[in-house]
């Protein structure tokens, strides 16, 4: 059986050509319609599949974001602002032509920088993309109907700070919404993800769109901090981790600055016995496999019922045994690199805490490439609620599998985390389905399916997993106002850093 | 024959009973004029914790109600309201030093912010959430959901009018609340605890605290059970701290008002979160 299986699964190498890259040797800050040189310490990025260097990349200091807050600023008050939400919309309208355009680039570069599969950049990622520029282009000039009253006023210059794990897209998911709203933006991309930000300021200086109205600022955390923190800063998007996302709740306190976080997630992927079981299997791999698990939304929770446990399990690593992991760039790779050697080190930390508290760990046996950052798919099972691997967001290819008797149970079991992203439910019962989906305290619920996504959806958390919604109408709500001027309440106090 | 007075003892309002502050402590409130008119209960950290506690009990069964259903319950604490009108004009002109007509306009007031809320709790649904077209085959539809345990801050100022014009928007969309009431004007909370008690409001959805807001309030933000903090009436307060205490549980925070604030379907919003539920449709 095993050895029919490898033959079937041999398949030659197909990788996509990086000769449709353009890529240059050094990318600047993108402040003002320009690349400029940065104060910071420039770095370098790097395939997290190689460990080799893709491009040299600068880094803002303070006096960066200073000029890039004073660029969106004038850009707001003279061009953005005052532009009629018709034309805003046009240039949202480019932005997402040009995205469809350059896709294929898009789609290589992230995969190169960020280590995922190329045919989830080229089929999910950059795809989403223009879809985001599309969908909330159409938004710019029907403000009026977003359910805020009549005159919604944008909030002014939006400092956004974005993770690792959907580089493209996380910038998509913020910088739409917030110009469609009539803001101006400078955006941080995560420092081992930048390029794909900077192939995207060529597209705005395509798009010709009005210099400082967008600006890109790569730099470490310390960037990031000094952005928020800025005081000519109206509002803040921040997604990462539930931690950083404390430490902006606490800094922008009292400064009148809105705010919204998308931030950590322990989603339970709930699994009942009358579920159709082939596309559970699916979803369930699809659920904390999709890019290595590095997804907040991540279905890190497989709670399965009791007297299903054993077939769910034996299913799934029987599946986990076809995926290949490997080169991001080969069209056939399910499982790509994990983002940073910092993050594998997370991931190894937590799974071997798990065999230390007394689960059982499986991982699928495949082969591990000598260079780069990699981690097979794993399962534990035997997984208790109290256990670290229940609890704490792994954001890795690790699926923590517990099990339950009654409904009643599987909810108390999902809803037991301080998290509230999303959740799973597996059921061919449409009223079991609804009554679970109700009872669960999370913002997405996907049922029979998981880790979709959509421009028009609102995605976003409740308790620790953050607030605000991204996606849809609601997105909008997040970079709009219906106060009258000035009605945002400021402290005169110095913000707590 | 005189009939000597017999006057009521002023307690707190914690899962549907009346209990005495377990610190013992009590505070004179006066007339304007600096006349005697009871000793309101002082809460301590320990009764904001058993109020949290009543209110997390209490929320899924408030939660879990029908719309109808709440908006029916609402609505008869407006019909309560309506037939001791009178004890809450005597006790607002004595307490507050406002003239009888001054406190029969509040307390109107306060009755019909009740029925206007009532009335939001099957609609705001149908106002704040929505089907979303989805680029595939998938039912997706988002609606708004209770927050959970809010805790509020009362308005300093009406002591009536604003303490219900901060719980009944809390209230509508489920959710269970721990209250500070003004702490200039605790009798008129506690009646209308008491008018509460005897209505539909199961035990737990409404708490009443009187005593010190800036004692109390920085237990309820810092709380890890409490999932949102209204901060209408903490504008004298150092809110900014409530907020950055708020910061460690990632509560959602509503910054002060001055004054009342007015009924407005954001306040309802506010204590909401959306939920995006999508499942595949068949391809037939």
């Amino acid at each position: 059986m095993a050895a029919s299986k490898q033959r079937f699964l041999d398949y030659a190498p197909a990788p996509e050509s990086t000769s449709i890259l353009n890529l240059r040797e050094h990318y600047g800050l993108f402040i003002n319609g320009e690349f400029v040189d940065g104060g910071g310490t420039p770095f370098a990025t790097i395939s997290p599949a190689t460990e080799k260097t893709i491009a040299q990349i600068a880094a803002a200091d303070a006096n960066d974001v200073d000029r890039a807050v004073a660029a969106a600023r004038k850009a707001y008050d003279r061009t953005w602002s005052t532009m009629s939400g018709a034309d805003r919309g046009k240039y949202l309208f480019r932005i997402a032509r040009l995205v469809q355009e350059r896709a294929r680039e898009l789609a290589v570069a992230e995969s190169l920088d960020n280590g995922k599969p190329i045919k989830e950049s080229r089929d999910v990622d950059v795809p989403l993309v223009a879809a985001w520029f599309f969908y909330y282009a159409g938004w710019a000039d029907k403000l009026d109907h977003a359910g805020l009253g009549a005159n919604p006023r944008s909030l002014g210059v939006a400092a956004q700070v974005i993770p690792w794990n959907f580089p493209l897209l996380m910038l998509a998911w913020k910088i739409a919404p917030a110009l469609a709203a009539g803001n101006t933006v400078v955006l941080k991309p995560a420092d081992t993800t930048p390029l794909s930000a900077l192939i995207f300021a060529e597209i705005l200086q395509q798009a010709d769109l009005p210099p400082g109205v967008v600006n890109i600022l790569a730099g470490p955390g310390d960037t990031g901090a000094t952005l928020v923190n800025h005081p000519d800063v109206d509002k803040v998007a921040f997604t990462g981790s539930t931690p950083v996302g404390r430490l902006i709740a606490k800094s922008t306190a009292g400064s009148g600055k809105s705010l919204t976080l998308e931030l950590g997630g322990k989603a339970a992927n709930i699994v009942f016995d009358d579920a159709a079981l082939d596309q559970a299997i699916e979803g369930i791999v699809n659920g904390i496999f999709f890019n290595q698990g590095h997804v907040c939304c991540a279905g890190s929770r497989l709670l399965v019922q009791e007297n299903i446990e054993e077939e769910v399990v034996e299913r799934l690593k029987d599946r986990l045994t076809t995926l290949r992991l490997g080169d991001p760039l080969d069209k056939n790779t399910d499982i790509g690199a994990i983002n940073s050697r910092a993050q594998l080190d997370r991931i190894r930390t937590l799974s071997d805490a798990g065999e230390a508290e007394g689960a059982t760990r499986w991982s699928a046996p495949c082969e591990i490439p000598a260079k780069g950052f990699w981690f097979a798919p794993t399962i534990f099972t035997g997984v208790e609620t109290s256990h670290r691997i229940a609890r704490e967001e792994i954001f890795g290819p690790v699926l923590s599998v517990m099990t339950f008797r009654t409904p009643a149970e599987a909810i108390a079991k999902a809803n037991n985390t301080p998290f509230g992203l999303s959740a799973g439910i597996w059921s061919d019962k449409g009223s079991k389905i609804l009554a679970v989906a109700d009872k669960l305290r999370a913002g997405v619920i996907w049922a029979n399916t998981f880790n979709r996504f959509d421009p028009a959806s609102p995605f976003g958390g409740y308790k620790e997993s953050g607030y605000g919604r991204e996606g849809g109408r609601h997105g909008l709500a997040a970079y709009l106002t219906s106060a009258p001027v000035g009605a945002a309440r400021t402290s005169t106090r110095k913000a707590v850093r | 024959m005189t009939h000597l007075a017999v006057p009521k003892t002023y307690k707190l309002y914690i899962g549907g009973a009346f209990p005495r502050s377990e610190s013992g402590r009590v505070y004179e409130v006066t007339t304007a004029k600096g006349e005697f008119l009871a000793n309101a209960a002082k809460a301590s950290r320990k009764d904001a914790r058993d109020a949290v506690v009543a209110a997390r009990g209490a929320l899924g069964g408030w939660s879990g109600a029908t719309a109808y259903n709440r908006g029916q319950v609402l609505y008869r604490i407006a019909e309560l309201l309506e037939g001791r009108s009178a004890q809450f004009v005597e006790e607002l002109r004595l307490a507050d030093g406002i003239t009888a007509a001054a406190a029969v306009k509040q307390v109107e007031a306060a009755i019909d912010t009740w029925v206007w809320y009532a009335g939001w709790a099957d609609k705001y649904v149908q106002v704040a959430g929505n089907a979303n077209a989805v680029s595939g085959p998938y039912f997706n539809i988002s609606t708004p959901e209770p927050t959970g345990v809010v805790a509020v801050i009362a308005p300093e100022g009406e002591g009536l009018l604003g303490l219900v014009s901060v719980i009944a928007p809390v209230l509508v969309s489920g959710n269970t609340v721990v209250v500070v009431a003004s702490e200039k004007s605790p009798l008129s909370a506690i009646t209308l605890a008491e008018v509460l008690a005897t209505s539909d409001v199961p035990a737990g959805v409404v708490n009443v605290l009187t005593g010190s807001a800036a004692e109390i309030a920085p237990w309820l933000a810092g709380h890890a059970d409490v999932n949102a903090l209204d901060l209408a009436g903490a504008e004298t307060l150092d809110w900014v701290d409530l907020q950055v205490t708020a910061a460690d549980t990632l509560k959602r925070v509503l910054p002060p008002e001055h004054g009342v604030p007015q009924p407005s379907l954001a306040r309802i919003t506010f204590f909401t979160e959306t939920k995006t539920v999508w499942h595949p449709k068949a391809l037939i």
